[in-house]
């Protein structure tokens, strides 16, 4: 036994009851809003239409002893209590891999009527009822538009008018110089625009290849394809799930990390099929298949949907990694998150809007200075700093009003390379 | 101050034309095509070779440029274990336990990986600190060892089969033991678990026994104290206690029974309060330098023979009834003197301690600390040690039983006799005379390789367990890894053969949640790693002296020296050698002689003088040293000789723990000489010296010897140490603020600052955090732990034998010894020695900084001097311009970082050693510190104050909003050292410990390296004091004669 155990378990116990407290507060608002309180309390193991951790709910009057709605309140309430005496929860529980339903006595009557009626209604209308997405609705890809062709071929074009009109001028020139002097030299003869011309051509070819050197290893946009279609719009954008659900390490350490499988497997557990969100593509333009995908992540995880259960075949899932430092770059997310207070968009992106995630910036040394000179400290807010006391009694007599990142050394070497 | 010399070399003593040649340049050699004498442009088509080089080196960086973009994996867990973040470091309580040491430490593990030990600062065996042994730092490093057996064997000759299961293992073991007696031969254990596992398993066999057998005895001291006390253990000794220290051939801060903890309790009596100065007084005797000689404030000289004749004279002169044989050594009997007068005066605040393995002479040590009331003082008998327990005659026997074919099974864990006994050969013999013979050693050693099957047992930090260092104090042991290999607890082999079911891991939980009665507590007792008393208690032990004269008389009739005699001595780093097999320790200079990768002779210098070994420059500066045959016992040794000073001049000295067979590993294979056979096993116990060496030759032959002291020299600057006596300091204790003031009245007339006043350089500002290391002199034993703990934590490389030749060694921290004696021939009694901690001193005016052409080292706005590598374009410049020589150069591809692979695959000069090539094997990577750059070849590298430390703890800091956090930072070396000389911090916090010593504390003994240079370091000294009345350094001759000069100029 690992004394750390008992720790994170806590820590664990706290992570969960903050998800489950924001999921609360999201329905709370209308009391006897069925479908509210359904997602609230039902969905995690509740389906409408088939099967989940718990049975579908779909017509369940018609099953059981649920015509009567006093027992329904009553198994609702305390399920313990309400087996104990009752053949078909017994066999239910049998049924669903030995789990019982825990008790929900914060639930009113009144409560329980609602989300009855959501069912009710919902099953009613149909899987994929009313409120199906039209196909036409989707958001389609916006085509990678790359403007380098036009640039080049407009900067072509001008250079051919330059040139027309150099040739012209020169002409005009060379008629008036004639007049004047006989037999000088043609213009492309000219040493003068000889060596010009090849400064130009010096400067110019100079200014490309030093770019392209500089560029070498960075990936800016680079955006590979995944083992899974994994989109983050979905995920952090149309669901709202909060980025440290996945992404705890931003907090504690250096890594952000990609969550493990079982984090994945936390939802996707009861979420097995992708209906309700938009028609995703690929880069391509292909259609990507959702629920195919969350197949894979079943295959990864060594879960078996069908009875529900980890067949223990699991393995890790090889993402291909987009953000990469090089090894003498020091970089650390908590500093950044947790002190810097920075939005994980500063340096990702409007990561909630992409489907597979590409590289925003190019993660160029010249890029993270440029911030850290112009970004802001929690100079006051934070305790610490109190020990740069010529800063502080600069900001009282008003010679500087705020500290940069810059100002505590942090564009100096050892604060990342070492 | 100009009166002193402190000298690290003879070239630098003498000031031979060959060290002038050596400090004049600062890179020892030349490019290869130019050292025949040639040019550049005489060498052969210099030209073509160059548009070869200019036209590879194009194609090659173009080639390496273009390549397509790396599809780099991030594979994150499939469950990922609950308690862990990659990239976070876990730390688990553990304790280090090898061949009956036990120290109790803390491991950091990065996503899976132990890669840094330190003490764990809960336990009264660490003195509640947290400093270690090089040898416990480097231990992390055995983990990863390409020499561990990776499963079961069945040896057959040289070949070793795997066998394929424990299963199966079991099976063939068990129907081959029984019948006949079992013998269980190990080091000393002291896992009470274990020692229960055995006594079961003994049990099942009748007959058998279980043999405990130290590879270096202390077999004498365990049984003078049974005759004495009735105990056939070690009291625990408490160096802090005692005003007066005796040590008698004893390295009790370098090897003998627990230095780590003695040097804590060592430097508390060292330690200066400067306003009222007082300190411990330490008197050696000895025969050969050790290092704890080396720290002594007066240090006598005797034959290793007439060790019983100085105990008894000493005893004697105490007022006990003894007769005392004469002695002849004017100097030697005046420091029995001088030590009889100071015991007598410091009765109860006294110790003698003694590292002879003759039960007479530890009997009359017994009988000295009895008369000065030493017995529940410093001596204390309330929960004694544990850590030694082998008795000399029990493996004699074993041996005799062996030959005799009475022992039908043979079980060997952590014991070596084929390497490490005296008579190897008789117990080679023998162990094949037994029916069945398993190692349970970790590899296949010099005796594992002789038994039937090596059933190899987990690393210590992969197991569970638990240890017994001193009678009461528990340990535990927690993996912090999952067994890399296919290994098994060594008691759990035995348990299976025993019959039981159960697995030591079980049978180790039932045991202690028995004795701590519930898992909570338990859970407890493994965080803490301990489970000790709240406080330590002191007891006497009733002393009988019935023994003493018999005693007596049988030391009197010891037999005398011949013409010279051997001191048989551990090393430092390796001490007994198991560990041979680590580049780390192999790789750290030997603290008094400043060699690494070797064993020798030591010697003195009447006795190089006597056998006509001319101490020039090619045995200082170019390393060769001559080799000389010695009869020894009657037998021929060939050995490269050491000259060095403070050597008895008819001693030699050779270390045991060098010279294992190929078994052992690739670092460890042919290094050394094995002086193990020449123990002398004579009588009861094992004797640790010959006094047989009758005659000894120059052979002509020459042997090079890897050593660091005529590297990184001052060129001739002397101020870097200061050192003075404990009188002179009372009487001017102003001695450097005085010297600073006159420094200051040179530079910087007008406001006596010379930093706004008397420099070129910009003013850096420090508007937060200044960083600062503060380092006393005093408590520093010079013991190596230190730069060991840099090694582990920054990622240094281990450079090899061939490249420590050549100069090339990369520790950024090295201990610079130095050696002060008056030019007379009395050269061993008047010497000093002073170890100097010596690192980047993070200058606030940089020389380094200013001539680096790509600004790659600068400064920071917290004191730190920066070196950014990937910047470096290895012109070297900085190291050159260093007064510290504390800059290193990546000559070659030491770690594999280069990108191209066979960088380290070429021929001719500067061709690897194995050890490299081992340190950069995947397995022996896994050490690596993931927070720290891995440096490739062609750049500069050096102490970096543990600048991923620096920054973590700021992190901390600002996440918990709170700026007192940053005062916990500690650095690497700080963190290891046991003594508490190094202090570091802030020093722009007035609340730190750095600044309360530079302006209050200790400001009369705080000093900077070259002061006067005004590079304005970030680390300051405090100057050594030794409580001698002897004068301390040697007259500087040359100055003397100037100041002759000149005034005879003035008459």
């Amino acid at each position: 036994m690992n004394y750390h155990l008992s720790i994170v378990i806590k820590r664990l116990l706290f992570r969960f009851s903050i998800v489950c407290a924001l999921f609360s507060l999201v329905s709370v608002a209308g009391a006897q809003d069925g479908k509210a309180i359904f997602n609230a309390k039902c969905a995690a193991c509740h389906n409408v239409f088939k099967n989940s951790t718990g049975p579908a709910l779909g017509g369940m009057e018609e099953r059981g002893p649920w015509s009567d709605r006093k027992k329904l309140y009553a198994w609702i309430h305390n399920p313990a209590a309400f087996m104990a005496n009752d053949p078909y929860t017994q066999g239910l529980k049998d049924s669903h891999n030995g789990i019982l339903m825990p008790g929900f006595a914060d639930l009113t009557e009144a409560d329980i009527d609602a989300v009855v009626d959501y069912v009710n209604t919902t099953f009613a209308a149909g899987p994929g009822g009313g409120a199906k997405a039209a196909p036409g609705g989707a958001i389609a890809p916006e085509p990678h538009t790359d403007n380098t062709l036009l640039y080049g071929i407009l900067t072509v074009v001008l250079a051919i008018i330059a040139l027309i009109l150099m040739q012209v001028n020169s002409n005009l020139k060379k008629v008036a110089e004639e007049r004047e002097t006989a037999g000088s030299v043609p213009f492309y003869r000219n040493k003068t625009n000889i060596t010009l011309g090849i400064i130009v051509l010096f400067l110019v070819g100079g200014y490309y290849t030093i770019q392209g050197a500089v560029g070498l290893g960075r990936y800016q946009n680079y955006e590979p394809e995944q083992p899974i279609f994994y989109s983050h719009k979905v995920h952090a954008g149309i669901n709202q799930i909060s980025c440290l659900y996945c992404h705890g390490g931003v907090q504690e350490g250096k890594s952000a990390n990609i969550p493990s499988v079982n984090v994945c497997m936390n939802c996707h557990m009861a979420i097995n099929e992708y209906t309700k969100g938009p028609q995703l593509y690929r880069p391509d333009g292909s259609e990507v298949n959702g629920t195919e995908e969350i197949g894979k992540l079943y295959s990864y995880a060594g879960w078996d949907p069908d009875k529900r259960q980890y067949t223990g075949e699991g393995k890790p899932i090889e993402w291909t990694r987009i953000h990469n430092l090089p090894d003498h770059v020091y970089f650390n997310h908590s500093q950044h998150v947790v002190v810097g207070q920075q939005q994980c968009q500063t340096c990702h992106g409007n990561i909630t809007e992409m489907d597979e995630v590409h590289q925003f910036t190019d993660l160029s040394m010249g890029w993270c200075v440029n911030c850290h000179r112009t970004t802001k400290v929690q100079f006051t807010e934070n305790k610490f700093y109190s020990i740069y006391e010529k800063f502080h009694d600069d900001i009282k007599n008003k010679k500087i009003d705020s500290v940069t990142v810059e100002m505590i050394g942090g564009i100096e070497c050892q604060k990342c390379h070492y | 101050m100009s009166q002193k010399k402190y000298w690290q070399n003879l070239g630098e003593l003498n000031n031979t034309e060959g060290y002038r040649k050596l400090v004049k340049d600062e890179f020892q050699e030349d490019l290869p095509f130019t050292s025949a004498g040639k040019t550049i442009l005489d060498a052969k088509a210099p030209r073509r070779d160059f548009l070869k080089y200019l036209g590879f080196s194009t194609a090659a960086a173009t080639l390496a440029a273009s390549c397509e973009t790396p599809v780099i994996k991030s594979i994150p867990y499939l469950n990922q274990p609950e308690n862990l973040t990659p990239g976070v470091a876990q730390y688990y309580a553990t304790t280090f336990v090898a061949e009956g040491d036990v120290t109790p430490v803390v491991a950091k593990v990065r996503d899976g990986r132990p890669i840094k030990l330190e003490g764990n600062p809960g336990s009264f065996i660490n003195s509640k600190g947290e400093g270690t042994s090089a040898r416990v730092q480097a231990s992390v490093l055995d983990l990863y060892d390409t020499g561990r057996l990776r499963f079961p064997v069945e040896t057959a000759g040289d070949e070793l089969k795997e066998l394929p299961s424990f299963e199966a293992v079991d099976k063939k073991i068990t129907g081959e033991l029984g019948g006949s007696q079992v013998v269980l031969l190990t080091s000393t254990i002291n896992s009470p678990t274990t020692l229960q596992v055995i006594g079961e398993f003994l049990a099942k066999y009748p007959g058998s026994r279980h043999v405990q057998y130290d590879a270096v005895s202390y077999s004498g001291l365990l049984l003078a104290n049974e005759a004495a006390y009735g105990k056939r253990t070690i009291p625990t000794y408490h160096f802090d206690k005692a005003k007066v220290i005796v040590s008698l051939d004893a390295d009790f801060l370098g090897t003998w029974l627990s230095p780590e903890e003695f040097s804590g309790q060592y430097a508390k009596g060292r330690k200066i309060n400067q306003k009222n100065p007082e300190m411990s007084k330490h008197i050696q005797f000895e025969s050969v330098l050790s290092l704890t000689g080396s720290n002594a404030d007066d240090r006598f000289l005797h034959r290793p023979s007439e060790t019983g004749a100085v105990v008894l004279n000493l005893l004697a002169k105490l007022g006990g009834n003894v007769s005392a044989p004469a002695i002849n050594d004017e100097k030697l009997k005046k420091g029995i003197d001088l030590a009889a007068g100071l015991l007598n005066e410091n009765k109860g605040a006294s110790l003698v301690v003694c590292g002879s393995n003759d039960p007479n002479i530890q009997l009359l040590v017994n009988a000295i600390n009895e008369l000065t009331g030493a017995n529940g003082v410093t001596i204390n008998w309330a929960n004694p040690m544990q850590v030694r327990k082998g008795i000399d005659s029990e493996m004699e026997q074993l041996v005799k039983d062996l030959n005799a074919g009475s022992v039908g099974t043979l079980i060997v864990y952590e014991a070596n006799p084929a390497y490490n006994y005296y008579n190897a050969a008789e117990f080679i013999k023998g162990i094949q005379k037994v029916k069945l013979s398993v190692s349970l050693s970790d590899r296949a050693d010099e005796t594992s390789a002789l038994c039937k099957y090596i059933i190899p047992s987990h690393h210590y930090l992969e197991s569970w367990g638990d240890a017994e260092g001193r009678t009461g104090f528990f340990s535990l042991l927690q993996p912090t890894i999952a067994p890399l290999f296919k290994t098994r607890y060594f008691q759990t082999s035995l348990l299976k053969w025993s019959g039981s079911d159960l697995d030591y891991e079980t049978y180790f939980k039932e045991y202690w949640l028995k004795q701590l009665g519930d898992q909570s507590t338990l859970d407890k007792a493994l965080q803490d790693g301990v489970v000790e008393p709240a406080s330590l208690s002191f007891a006497s032990a009733p002393y009988n002296g019935a023994g003493l004269s018999d005693a007596a008389s049988a030391v009197g009739a010891a037999p005398k020296g011949g013409k010279a005699e051997l001191v048989l001595y551990q090393s430092v780093a390796l001490g007994s050698g198991a560990a041979a097999n680590n580049p780390w320790l192999q790789e750290m200079p030997d603290p008094v002689t400043r060699a690494t990768w070797d064993n020798y002779a030591m010697i003195s210098y009447a006795m190089a003088a006597e056998l006509g070994i001319k101490l020039n420059d090619k045995y200082e500066v170019e390393f060769q040293k001559p080799v000389v045959a010695f009869t020894i016992n009657g037998q021929e040794v060939k050995l490269p000789i050491l000259a060095i000073p403070g050597m008895h001049p008819n001693v030699i000295g050779i270390a045991v723990g060098y010279g294992r067979g190929k078994g052992a590993g690739r670092a460890a294979d042919g290094v050394g000489y094995n002086a193990y056979p020449l123990v002398n096993g004579k009588g009861n116990t094992r004797s640790y010296f010959v006094t047989d060496v009758s005659d000894y030759k120059k052979t002509g032959e020459t042997y090079d010897i890897a050593y660091t002291q005529t590297h990184n020299q001052y060129e001739g600057r002397v101020e870097v140490v200061r050192e003075y006596t404990l009188e002179d300091f009372k009487k001017n204790p102003d001695a450097i603020p005085e010297y600073r003031k006159e420094l200051a009245e040179d530079f910087a007339k007008k406001t006596g600052d010379f930093r706004n006043e008397g420099t070129l350089y910009p003013k850096y500002d420090s508007p937060g955090a200044h960083w600062g290391m503060s380092i006393d002199l005093n408590a520093c034993t010079g013991c190596g732990a230190c730069t060991i703990a840099c090694m582990a934590e920054n990622n240094v490389p281990v450079v090899g034998k061939s490249e420590v030749k050549r100069s090339h060694e990369m520790h950024w921290l090295r201990i610079d010894r130095y050696f002060a004696s008056f030019r007379d021939n009395t050269e061993g009694d008047n010497l000093n020695v002073v170890f100097m901690p010596m690192l980047c001193q993070h200058c606030d005016n940089a020389p380094c900084e200013n001539v680096c052409p790509v600004s790659a080292t600068n400064h920071s706005s917290e004191g730190l001097n920066q070196m950014a590598y990937n910047r470096c374009i290895g012109t070297r410049y900085c190291a050159n311009n260093c007064p510290y020589k504390v800059r290193r150069f990546n000559w070659a591809d030491y770690t594999g970082a280069d990108s191209f692979p066979d960088n380290q695959h070429f021929s001719g000069v500067g061709k690897l050693d194995e050890a490299v090539l081992m340190m950069n094997d995947d397995l022996t990577r896994m050490v690596l510190n993931p927070d720290v750059t891995v440096r490739s070849r062609g750049v500069i590298e050096k102490c970096s104050f543990c600048v991923q430390r620096l920054q973590d703890k700021k992190l901390e800091a600002k996440k918990s909003q709170d700026p007192s956090v940053i005062r916990d930072v500690k650095t690497a070396c700080q963190q290891a050292c046991s003594t508490g000389a190094i202090v570091f911090g802030n020093v722009n916090d007035q609340e730190s410990q750095v600044y309360k010593i530079r302006t209050q504390e200790q400001n009369h003994r705080a000093y900077y390296a070259l002061e006067h240079l005004h590079v304005l370091p970030n680390i300051n000294y405090l100057a050594k004091i030794r409580n001698t009345s002897r004068p301390v350094g040697v007259k500087d001759e040359f100055a003397e004669k100037k100041a002759v000069e000149h005034l005879e100029s003035h008459g």
